[in-house]
């Protein structure tokens, strides 16, 4: 089991950036033949930093252009990320449209032949829920496929292969450790089986504010309600909210959960108003800095699994005061 | 049609804490966007959106995603501004317009850089500043408060203010409380930006302090009366504002504004001191 911390640089000041920028320039320059020097890995977000590092280990210099917390809509490329990406000798995209910038910034620095996009191969799902607003544009396809372990394992092999062909003298190195992260990812798939398995029927829904789990939905058999058109970006509609709190006290869905990502006081709100309790955080775009509770992909992923159980799961315990609040 | 008009009002609950927030903000914000009319300085509330900004994100970097912490910064934020350029206007030669672009714009820069030194990508306002139909607890109470001082101290400094805003110069001469009109009356500018922000977020909070200001100001000629129907107006634009929100699936912040919008155009057409005004009411001109 690989244990690698996440040392991904985030977007740290400016100045610091540079200092790093410029050592390794001064490496490239001095240790050219000596191929010491650690392949640089550039990543659109935080979880494909961390399946990186994973399979890459200390072999990597991994660098996420959107850091641990941070919302990948609200994302503006600087300069100083354009400089990164043509340093990279291999850039990471989510893919389904997550990260377009991505690719534009690296056609833009030359670097257009180094972009692999990591959801290749996956069964996209195209309409989300049924529900056509989508608030933010994603292109056609869903791009949060990595809720789906069976994905993510998709997105690793994937990364190993393109880790290989960037980096051909590691390539065995790579493949090992792509294959035990892949037994560490297979363990995970079957813990959230297993895990929900005890969850009945009635009570496998999942709400949320932003429309990220329909493949964690489809993959592991809950029923996904999203507060369509209560996204990050667009501003919400009186009718959208109504509709919400109409389905839910339809549904009787037990909680509704809060991501990481936005404004509670609107979800809040909904789910008073839908007769549902408030659930815990759960980590959708983002992973959390790594002394936080989702550090990596696998602790994001189990995060959310026991968030989700302790919503879903009648308490015998605090039933009484469950009803009183 | 009085299902449609009352039913939403009736069954959902956030629907009442958005028109109480409308009536707080009517009752509050408006009259001061009126006094800002009368001074010239309509585009003050656009300005002061950005000087907030600052205030906010110090809170956001000591304190975390804390909605009170960023609150109150961007309150003290937009204080220090409005006093600064209070002080200027008062005693420089620059004209209060000038000063308070000055340390708006400052301001502003400053809290861009103080936001990217901590380098997330995050719209620091608009997680600060909610919608209206998004009001809990503590918002509605901080808009209600922030309209409640707003009332009580209106009436405390009316006549300076009113004399504040016709003849600055004569007010210094005969009153010491002029600088108390003039500084307070920017206090209360900010407060009421704070609260609209809370309600309407930052690009339409400033639509509801002016539009029915100036809608009331081409009706009526004395202050009282203006005052009134600035504030029926604000209210009017709000119910259709949440109305039209509610049936036609549109966002209500804009929907607000842009309610508060037409019946600024209506006015404009048919007020006695719109477009067409002396022609359709012959009348006196009295004013100077």
């Amino acid at each position: 089991m690989n244990t690698h911390h996440l040392e991904v640089m985030m977007k740290t000041p400016h100045l610091l950036k540079a200092c790093l920028l410029s050592l390794v320039l001064a490496l490239n320059a001095t240790a050219l033949s000596a191929r010491s020097e650690p392949l640089t890995v550039v990543t659109s977000f935080s979880i494909l930093a961390d399946l990186a590092l994973q399979i890459g280990g200390d072999d990597l210099r991994v660098i996420s252009l959107i850091g641990p917390d941070e919302d990948t809509h609200g994302y503006q490329p600087r300069p100083s990320d354009s400089r990164l990406i043509g340093q990279a000798g291999l850039v990471l995209a989510n893919g389904l449209g997550f990260d377009t910038w991505l690719e534009r910034l690296a056609s833009s620095a030359g670097q257009s032949g180094r972009v692999v996009i990591v959801s290749e191969g996956i069964d996209a799902i195209t309409d989300s829920g049924g529900q056509a607003h989508h608030g933010h544009d994603h292109g056609s396809g869903d791009p949060h496929a990595w809720q789906d372990v069976a994905n993510a394992r998709l997105y690793a092999r994937n990364i190993a292969r393109a880790l290989a062909e960037a980096d051909p003298s590691r390539a065995d190195v790579y493949r090992r450790r792509a294959e035990a992260y892949d037994q560490a990812l297979a363990a995970l798939d079957a813990e959230i089986r297993s895990t929900l398995s005890v969850v009945p029927a009635s009570r496998r829904k999942l709400v949320t504010s932003h429309d990220a789990f329909a493949y964690f939905g489809k993959a592991y058999g809950i029923v996904v309600i999203a507060a369509a058109g209560i996204s990050y970006e667009s501003e919400p509609s009186a009718a959208g909210i109504a509709r919400l709190i109409r389905q839910l006290r339809r549904e009787q869905a037990p909680v509704v959960f809060v991501e990481n990502i936005s404004d509670p006081r609107l979800i809040e709100r909904i789910a008073r108003e839908g007769g549902a309790r408030l659930g815990g955080q759960l980590y959708s775009d983002a992973l959390s800095g790594p002394d936080g509770p989702a550090g990596t992909y696998i602790d994001m992923m189990r995060f959310n699994l026991a968030q989700l159980m302790e919503g879903l799961m009648p308490e015998p315990t605090v039933e009484g005061g469950e009803s009183g609040r | 049609m009085m299902e449609g008009l009352i039913g939403p009002f009736f069954e959902f609950e956030f629907m009442r804490r958005a028109l109480a927030g409308c009536l707080a903000l009517a009752l509050g914000a408006t009259p001061i966007g009126l006094f800002l009319l009368l001074r010239r300085m309509s585009l003050m509330g656009d300005a002061m959106s950005h000087a907030i900004l600052p205030g906010a994100a110090l809170g956001y970097l000591a304190f975390g995603l804390s909605l009170g912490a960023m609150t109150i910064g961007g309150l003290i934020a937009g204080v220090v501004v409005a006093m600064a350029a209070g002080l200027v206007a008062r005693s420089s030669i620059l004209k209060e317009d000038a000063s308070l672009a000055a340390f708006y714009l400052m301001s502003l820069a400053a809290g861009v850089l103080i936001i990217s030194l901590r380098g997330r990508n995050l719209d620091l306002l608009h997680v600060l500043f909610g919608s209206v139909l998004g009001l809990d607890d503590a918002s509605l109470l901080l808009i209600a408060a922030i309209t409640t001082v707003t009332v009580f101290a209106l009436a405390l400094i009316y006549r300076p203010l009113v004399l504040e805003c016709f003849d600055p110069s004569f007010l210094r001469g005969v009153s010491r409380l002029s600088p108390v009109a003039h500084y307070g009356f920017l206090v209360l500018v900010v407060l009421n930006l704070v609260s609209g922000f809370h309600a309407l977020g930052t690009l339409m909070a400033v639509g509801i302090m002016i539009l029915p200001a100036a809608s009331a100001r081409l009706w009526a000629r004395r202050l009282g009366t203006m005052l009134a129907l600035a504030v029926v107006i604000a209210f009017g634009s709000g119910l259709i504002g949440l109305l039209a929100s509610f049936h036609a699936d549109v966002p209500a912040g804009p929907a607000i504004v842009f309610s508060a919008g037409l019946i600024y155009l209506i006015s404009l057409a048919l007020a006695p001191g719109g477009l067409f005004g002396a022609r359709l009411h012959r009348r006196p001109h009295l004013e100077s």
